[in-house]
């Protein structure tokens, strides 16, 4: 199976996850595709490992992960906050921020 | 080869219907056991391109943890679901077309970069690629630095989520004095 296909597969994965982050408007949806859209960047770090035979890829897909936890724990906490406040969980009505 | 051929397509297939579901779901619940799904297919792309450590982190650290953070957040806020229709649907429109650019924009720089490797089935690897061992080897030798920051990240990260859940006094006397909400 040519690497062509599966960074092709995550260019796939990447656009879904952005259309997802472009039209969603829960907060922990938008999240989740951020998640979909790290994924497939890994997808395609490790379809190039593969290509070159060499490792380095890999170790760069597992940053790409711990960079993932790091942003779902703090995501999570700042959405956890917003249900503490009775704020509505849509990114219209968070425009408290707006300059 | 032909096996292998079938098990790509199949996990292609997978990963393609999850993370369609995580998108066009309406009840976040729902999103989340998708997004299960989407990462278990994932670990098995993970596993045909010779990444079995990285396929076993994302299964039980991905799936396994993060995933389950994840539940217990939607079913802590309660999930509500999201109304679809009454938004803006010229701005809705507006961004699945600006995915789609997006989606065509990165296939032409994949199939236009001229890589001859991107053909091939890739380079020849030894019988340890990808294992615990190279991944350990890499990340305390060439990747040293690299693997401290990721740990610093993770503490700050802690630290993070540990102020942002908790109570914070002076905080709740601002909002009931009326001040900034």
């Amino acid at each position: 199976m040519n690497v062509t296909w599966y960074v092709v597969l995550s260019a796939f994965l990447f656009a879904i996850g952005a259309a997802g982050v472009l039209t969603r408007r829960n907060p922990l949806v938008i999240l989740l595709c951020l998640e979909l859209m790290l994924n497939a960047g890994n997808l395609a770090l490790i379809a190039f490992s593969r290509m070159w035979g060499n490792g380095d890829g890999q170790i760069f897909a597992l940053v790409v992960m711990v960079v993932a936890a790091c942003e779902v724990v703090v995501g999570l906490g700042i959405i956890v906050g917003i249900f503490r406040r009775r704020i509505p969980e849509d990114v219209d009505a968070l425009s408290e921020l707006r300059g | 080869m032909i096996f292998k051929d079938i098990v790509f397509f199949i996990a292609a297939i997978g990963a393609l219907g999850g993370a369609a579901g995580v998108v066009l779901l309406r009840n976040p619940f729902y999103s989340v056991l998708s997004l299960v799904g989407h990462l278990f297919f994932l670990a098995v792309l993970f596993l045909l391109l010779n990444a079995q450590f990285l396929a076993a982190a994302q299964l039980i650290v991905y799936a396994g943890a993060v995933m389950v953070l994840y539940v217990f957040v939607v079913a802590y806020i309660g999930g509500a679901e999201e109304p679809l229709g009454d938004t803006v649907s010229g701005i809705r429109a507006l961004g699945v077309l600006f995915a789609l650019c997006l989606l065509a924009e990165l296939c032409v720089a994949v199939i236009g970069s001229g890589l001859k490797a991107l053909d091939s089935s890739g380079a020849h690897i030894g019988a340890g690629f990808g294992g615990p061992g190279q991944i350990g080897s890499l990340l305390l030798n060439r990747f040293l630095i690299p693997f401290e920051a990721a740990s610093y990240l993770l503490l700050i990260a802690a630290v993070g989520a540990l102020v942002l859940a908790r109570k914070r006094r002076g905080f709740e006397e601002l909002t009931e004095g009326g001040g900034t909400a």
